[in-house]
């Protein structure tokens, strides 16, 4: 035989795409500011969420303060206490977690992991951002109104969110409502942007079963947003017309201060079934993101390849799907027929099936692999345990039995903190040391970083566990002071101490690392092009940080999935995703 | 990249049979969606997240008409008009139904001569359309007016349950809202037709993007869509 030299390029698929014409920025406006490049956009939603998710921060510890220490704090009264676990809650669900995992994130990674050189519709693109900063701005308003931000707890149920009792009356809960709206319209356009993006510009070679989990966890949570934001924009004009037109949507017959209303004959459950109908998918719209990102961690860190691939892609889908038949069991306390409890029950119990498909793909994958224990693999294990921990509480609270009587009880606050607060968190903050040298080109430091990761992951675990049990003796969520009460012993009070001591320790911790983020930008160590070598594409760019296009003159090509890491019999401990294969492979072949 | 290329049509080696196969086609090379542009896969799936939005104002009417403990008032009465002496129910809905739908009509005929690239019927069609849907705006005017003029407000009304009127301003509110919109696109794209921009492949204003008569169909797309919405609100809102 004779050993004719392979071109693999040439055995490639051909482009199904012409290159795309780029929006070239001609003026430092129009590059950094009213940027269409998607790499900006990301940088701009990320410091946006972040700067609204401090204020958020600084909203937890002030709580924390009253609940600690009840009565020490005179600026702190029953209605501020009120207003600030509504925003709280609101900000790091919507503002902060999803406008940073599918807005940031989203748009970093998504063009960079699949090939492409920008999103598909850069300028509707920058629309979003420019949109998505007027909804953090309207939000951030309600603190300067008359009467404040609303006080109706950021599940708004109707009547209490519209009636005089609750703070923010006036005006809070009329611009959070707008707010809301902006937020989706905003998202929508960026949505879909990363949608097509993923289904249809994707480089040479890669198929969606060769993508980084990253951008499957990404797609499948923007997928899933654009189906459940309709629910909460459809309640959001409802209540604003209850609120402003004196429609009567969701406001039964109500005698208020001694006067009957002219409300009546609306249902406020129709409400709670719009709000949950987008409620309980935004759970895993922010934790979909996080089940990518910390596969690809693991996968990196671990220097194995990712157990069980598609398994592990089609968990997404499915934990995606089945979390749009679950959300009544958000509202079992506000009754149902039996057999709806039990179909909601059975449907939540079934999730957990998907879930620990992947918890076991994770464990496996790190199962002896060569593990090194870099600041984001530290997160991701973090991530894992805490996800594992939040989830077991989620099986006593998806039956109807169990959830009765654990129901509006610091129980919950506890669940949702672990699964769907500590745990993306944890995530967000591996994926910033990750991906910070490729958007920076330096490190973030090591020491300050692992610093921050113990504080944080033990911190949130001395928080939320006594928390847990606080629950099970009956103290109630949402009471700004629990007083002396019969039913709750006296220790618990210092139970609340401590925790609010931890909850300002951990805050702490997160300034050490915005003072990393800082220190780094400019004193970091520079880390090349691919300082972890991995394998994915957006650490083989011929510039780092990545230029305007992303790739310089030609599009890579893929070869292979994203997950060669300890081939036997390869040079290097990694082979990256857009390195040809040796001799011509079958196409269509596995991955 | 607006414009779309032919897929290899040569055979593909290992193809899989099976709930494996779909899978493998779905996820195949570069595209989930062969020969679908960029443009025109957006616009399917905001529609598809538009549908959500139509569905969940749909269903709350629903839920308040069918939990109302008053009377609902009687659409066909509500909606008659009185016609040269007779009194005939639902006929202003019946004529902006066949204006609406005639419309569809126009535009799926502009699509057709946008590919034959008839720059003048292309452009004199959408405008057709645009005048269409405007007239169906203007009659959906007058009935808001002549409802409000009989005492129907969002809040009340004189004939029974209050969400009536809510539901009845806010579901059509909201369409013709959509239809608004796609009337001054109608007119803007219309123009770019009519001054040759896609013959030309002139780049747009806002986004430097190459022109293409596939925006012709895209606006098609969302035009049938809110067509076929009204179908939805006349059957479940007027109907019933």
């Amino acid at each position: 035989m004779v050993d004719v030299p392979y071109d693999a390029r040439a055995d490639a698929p051909p482009a199904e795409v012409p290159e795309v014409e780029l929006y070239h920025p001609r003026s430092w406006w129009t590059q950094y500011v009213f940027s269409q490049d998607a790499k900006v956009i990301a940088i701009q939603y990320s410091l946006t969420a972040s700067a609204i998710g401090l204020v958020a921060l600084v909203l937890s510890w002030l709580m924390r303060l009253q609940l600690g220490f009840p009565g020490t704090f005179s600026f702190i009264d029953a209605s501020q206490y009120l207003q600030f676990i509504t925003m709280h809650g609101m900000i790091m669900v919507i503002y902060l977690l999803t406008a940073l995992f599918l807005g940031g994130f989203g748009n970093y990674l998504i063009p960079l992991m699949v090939g492409a050189r920008d999103m598909v519709f850069p300028y509707v693109n920058m629309l979003s951002y420019w949109i998505y900063l007027l909804a953090v701005l309207v939000l951030a308003s309600t603190f300067f109104v008359p009467g404040g931000p609303t006080g109706a707890g950021w599940t708004l149920y109707p009547p209490q969110a519209v009636l005089s009792g609750t703070p923010g009356q006036d005006w809070g809960i009329v611009l959070m409502l707008v707010s809301l709206i902006l937020f989706i319209i905003g998202f929508t356009m960026g949505g879909l942007n990363y949608v097509v993006t993923v289904l249809q510009a994707r480089t040479r070679g890669m198929t969606l079963m060769r993508m980084p989990l990253t951008v499957w966890g990404i797609f499948t949570a923007t997928v899933m947003a654009l189906l459940a934001f309709p629910a909460l924009f459809v309640a959001s004009v409802m209540m604003l017309f209850d609120r402003l037109l004196g429609t009567s949507f969701f406001m039964p017959a109500l005698v208020e201060m001694g006067q009957q209303m002219k409300y009546g004959g609306g249902s406020p459950i129709l409400f709670q079934h719009l709000f949950w109908f987008f409620g309980h998918p935004e759970v895993y719209i922010v934790a979909l993101p996080a089940f990518g990102i910390v596969s690809d961690l693991i996968s990196t860190h671990a220097r194995k390849n990712i157990f069980g691939y598609r398994m592990m892609v089609w968990a997404i889908v499915g934990i995606g799907a089945l979390s749009f038949v679950v959300w009544a069991h958000h509202m079992y306390v506000s009754g149902m027929h039996p057999k709806f409890g039990f179909f909601f029950a059975t449907t939540t119990l079934i999730i957990a099936i998907p879930t620990a498909i992947k918890v076991y793909n994770w464990v496996l994958t790190l199962w002896r692999g060569d593990i090194h224990l870099t600041v984001p693999m530290l997160f991701a294990l973090g991530f894992i345990i805490t996800f594992v921990n939040g989830g077991l509480t989620g099986l006593f609270l998806g039956n109807v039995v169990v959830d009765v009587p654990l129901s509006d009880t610091m129980f919950v606050v506890a669940h949702f903190h672990m699964v769907m607060g500590v745990a993306p968190i944890m995530v967000v903050l591996g994926a910033i040391y990750h991906w910070y040298p490729k958007v920076t080109g330096r490190m973030l430091d090591d020491w300050m970083g692992k610093f921050h990761f113990w504080v944080t992951f033990l911190g949130a675990y001395l928080i939320f566990f006594p928390m847990h049990y606080i629950g099970l003796l009956g103290v109630p969520r949402r009471y700004h002071d629990i007083g002396d009460t019969s039913f709750i012993p006296a220790s618990t009070h210092t139970l609340n101490a401590f925790i609010t001591v931890m909850a300002l320790i951990v805050g702490f911790a997160q300034m050490v690392f915005l003072f990393n983020l800082v220190w780094s930008l400019f004193k970091g160590r520079p880390s090349g092009g691919n300082p972890w070598r991995a394998t994915t594409l957006e650490w083989q760019t011929p510039e780092t940080p990545p230029g305007h296009g992303n790739w310089g003159k030609e599009l890579p090509v893929v070869y292979r999935w994203a997950y060669d890491y300890s081939v036997p019999g390869a040079a290097e401990d990694f082979i990256p995703q857009n390195q040809p294969r040796a001799t011509p492979a079958l196409q269509g072949a596995a991955p | 990249m607006a414009e779309t290329v032919l897929t290899n049509p040569g055979e593909s080696p290992a193809q899989t049979a099976g709930l494996r196969g779909i899978a493998d086609d779905w996820s195949s090379d570069q595209r989930a969606f062969k020969n679908v542009s960029w443009g025109k896969a957006m616009m399917w799936i905001f529609l598809l997240s538009d549908t959500f939005i139509f569905s969940c104002f749909l269903l709350s009417y629903m839920t308040a008409r069918m939990s109302t403990t008053v009377p609902w008032p009687n659409p066909s009465e509500v909606f008659a008009l009185e016609i040269a002496g007779h009194h005939i129910p639902l006929i202003l809905i019946a004529i902006m139904t066949f204006v609406l739908i005639s419309s569809s009509g126009t535009m799926a005929m502009a699509v057709n001569f946008g590919y034959r690239r008839d720059r003048v019927k292309t452009a004199v069609l959408m405008l057709v359309t645009a005048a269409l849907g405007a007239t169906f705006v203007g009659m959906q005017a007058f009935e808001w007016t002549k409802l409000i003029m009989e005492g129907v407000r969002p809040w009340e009304n004189p004939w029974g349950a209050a969400q009536f009127g809510s539901s009845f301003f806010m579901i059509t509110g909201f369409h013709g809202t959509h239809v608004t919109f796609g009337v001054i696109f109608l007119i803007a794209i219309a123009r770019k037709v009519w001054r040759g921009d896609f013959d030309v492949e002139r780049r747009g204003f806002f986004t430097s993007r190459k022109g293409h008569y596939e925006i012709v169909e895209i606006m098609g797309l969302y035009w049938h869509f809110v067509d076929l919405v009204w179908v939805f609100i006349f059957a479940f809102f007027y109907l019933w």
